[in-house]
């Protein structure tokens, strides 16, 4: 449609663009303003969910995509019996060594088998008192787990043998009980028995989330882990809590097991074998699976939703902003069709009356995506600033909510630019 | 060949208002040679806007034929008459028609802006050109900044700042004080003087004696043409 035109032309009308906006510098704000916002919410909106979603899924990861991490559970009909008589009762419940040995023994794909105890203890050091978790389990947590040792070792084949009296602190214990010595080769207090500290796990990134979650498996921050055969010597399967009155008593062997399976694409399946295994085994339903692969893939999902939620809200507040724009230029249209006759009149083309105002509405599109990235991309630091949420922003969000606006731009634009061109010269500058 | 700058061959122009057809022209001929100075005079509704717009190739006839130098303008499309407007033609109108954002300097480059001349050239040309209407001190003015005769005066630059074949001038002293008018009407003269050649549509008989050559319209047809050149001038 364009023909013969030269960059100094465009230049120039892009010059002459500017400067007719700029006489309407308020009429051209409150134009602009829907891209603004529009643009703006993307890329922020984008930004803080983009923060959550990786938030969500490093949890997730830090478990191992190919783990299935099996707990046991009190069984809910247990719990309201010991509720009503809280009387001296012994419960018995969740994984077991049969599990584990049948696990192993029986599907295939099956690598390592990670059990662990997990009992709730009071550490000490001198006069310091850390509530934490007593984790018994195998030496090979710490690659199964993605949680690497820090400073020291993590404890061998050999302290699981010897049920040494060895223990490694998650980082978070260490500022509560050493605040003024290195903890490596001192000896904490746990239930009346004392363990050297031989190591330190590596901090685990805290989280808004991790730290809500903190009660449930997955990354509890204060813990002890001890040798699994130690553990079982301390406490034995029996674990006692007395209360005022009375006293209770369970009975468990694992608290948790990690399985981790070899194959990738065999985690699922795995994951229902070992579902109809422990069915089989347990008349309650007193254990739990969870595969991070499937809450893995479920975050993604809901990311997936999310992001199409997003986008809608994306578009339509960008065809909003468009819709204004084009209302303007029409408007503008109408009060300079004089201006358009004059134009026409003194060899002005039609092409050169539709370019005029097409790049008009371009540079007030394309201002406003500027500014609606700027704006955009101030605001997810602001709110990592003030309420300390993750903001990620994405590269190409600015670069798309910017395409976007001034794609606006030229599809709103052009139906205006097309109608000034329509106009007949003689009609246009008879116009009052 | 003779010298004709301008050719109307029985030329009609009708329009269509719903059903009615109005004939606006019937039959117009006329020649005019270079350097000719004319006024096209007559009461309202004669056609005289009409035929100043096929005149100045703002339309086209419905039959008939009009040659604008040695071009047959009279079945151009749209952009070969923009063409031929921005290079042949200037226009100088009753309400000066100045674009009211643009500076006198602006305004006069207007014509050379749309055939993509060098920017510095078509600056140039235009400050000289505000000189030689007068208005050399003017040239970064806004027109609600001038007076109607200073405005009337900008439009006659822009109207020679593309070395036109003709000048159209509709009523150019329509909306002037009898002062200004006539010092508008003393700048056609010198124009006229140096060779351009114009047509003036107007009502003011003073105004059309002062031109060498009066047509007048009556009712879509030429009434009278006071003094037609001869073929071989």
């Amino acid at each position: 449609m364009i023909r013969g035109l030269s960059i100094a032309q465009l230049r120039r009308t892009v010059r002459l663009g500017f400067k007719g906006l700029w006489l309407h510098r308020l009429r051209s704000l409150l134009t602009v303003l829907g891209i603004v916002f529009g643009v703006c919410s993307v890329i922020a909106m984008l930004a803080i969910g983009e923060g959550a979603s990786h938030e969500a899924q490093e949890q997730i990861k830090n478990l191992g995509s190919q783990n299935i991490i099996l707990r046991s559970v009190k069984p809910p009909e247990e719990q309201k019996v010991s509720e009503r008589d809280s009387q001296s009762r012994v419960l018995q419940y969740g994984l077991t060594y049969t599990d584990v040995k049948r696990i192993r023994a029986t599907i295939p794909g099956v690598t390592v088998v990670l059990p662990a105890r997990i009992i709730r203890e009071y550490a000490w050091r001198i006069s310091r008192r850390v509530d934490c978790e007593l984790v018994g389990t195998v030496p090979w947590y710490p690659e199964m787990r993605n949680h690497p040792v820090a400073t020291g070792r993590f404890f061998t084949e050999t302290d699981m043998d010897g049920r040494a009296n060895v223990c490694v602190l998650s980082a978070e214990m260490v500022p509560a009980l050493f605040p003024l010595e290195a903890p490596l080769g001192k000896f904490i207090r746990v239930g009346g028995n004392y363990y050297q500290v031989i190591g330190i796990m590596a901090p685990r990134a805290r989280t808004a989330a991790a730290e809500k979650s903190a009660e449930t498996t997955q990354v509890p921050s204060a813990r002890v882990f001890l040798p699994l055969e130690t553990a079982k010597l301390r406490y034995g399967e029996t674990l006692m809590r007395r209360r005022a009155g009375s006293f209770e008593a369970e009975r468990v062997q694992f608290h948790e097991v990690t399985v981790k399976v070899d194959q990738l694409d065999r985690v699922m399946s795995v994951a229902e074998a070992l579902q109809r295994l422990l069915e089989y085994g347990h008349k309650k339903k007193d254990y739990a699976i969870d595969v991070p692969l499937e809450m893995l893939k479920q975050a993604e999902h809901t990311k997936r939703i999310f992001n199409i939620v997003l986008g809608s809200i994306a578009a339509i507040s960008l065809l909003v902003g468009g819709i204004g724009i084009m209302n303007i230029m029409l408007a503008s249209v109408t009060e300079r069709t004089r201006e358009i006759g004059i134009r026409r009149a003194l060899g002005a083309r039609r092409q050169d009356i539709v370019l005029q105002f097409l790049v008009e509405t371009v540079i007030l599109s394309g201002v406003g995506g500027l500014m609606g990235v700027l704006l955009g991309v101030a605001i997810p630091f602001i709110v990592t600033w003030t309420a300390g949420m993750k903001t990620i922003i994405v590269v190409w969000s600015p670069l798309l909510a910017f395409g976007i606006s001034a794609l606006v731009g030229v599809v709103f634009g052009l139906y205006p630019a097309l109608r000034a061109a329509q106009m007949d010269p003689v009609e246009a500058l008879r116009h009052e | 060949m003779p010298s004709f700058i301008v050719q109307f061959d029985n030329v009609r122009k009708h329009y269509q208002m719903g059903l009615v057809t109005v004939e606006a022209l019937r039959g117009v001929s006329f020649r005019i040679a270079a350097g000719e100075y004319i006024s096209i005079m007559g009461p309202s509704g004669c056609g005289k806007s009409t035929l100043l717009n096929l005149l100045g190739c703002l339309d086209r006839p419905t039959s008939g034929r009009y040659l604008l130098g040695e071009q047959d303008v009279s079945r151009m499309d749209d952009d070969a008459l923009s063409a031929v407007r921005g290079t042949r033609l200037g226009f100088v109108f009753q309400s000066y028609n100045l674009i009211q954002q643009l500076t006198v300097v602006e305004n006069i480059e207007i014509p050379l802006y749309y055939q993509d001349r060098p920017e510095a050239e078509s600056r140039a040309v235009a400050r000289e050109l505000a000189a030689r209407v007068g208005l050399a001190d003017r040239l970064e003015h806004k027109p609600f900044e001038l007076s109607g005769g200073q405005q009337q005066r900008v439009a006659i630059a822009r109207a020679l700042v593309n070395d036109p074949l003709v000048i159209l001038a509709d009523e150019p002293t329509g909306n002037l004080d009898s002062t200004s008018g006539a010092e508008i009407l003393r700048l056609f003269d010198d124009l006229n003087a140096q060779g351009r050649t114009i047509i003036m549509v107007t009502h003011d008989l003073g105004v059309g004696q002062r031109s060498r050559r009066t047509i007048r319209l009556r009712d879509g047809e030429i009434e009278s043409d006071s003094n037609p050149p001869g073929d071989f001038p």
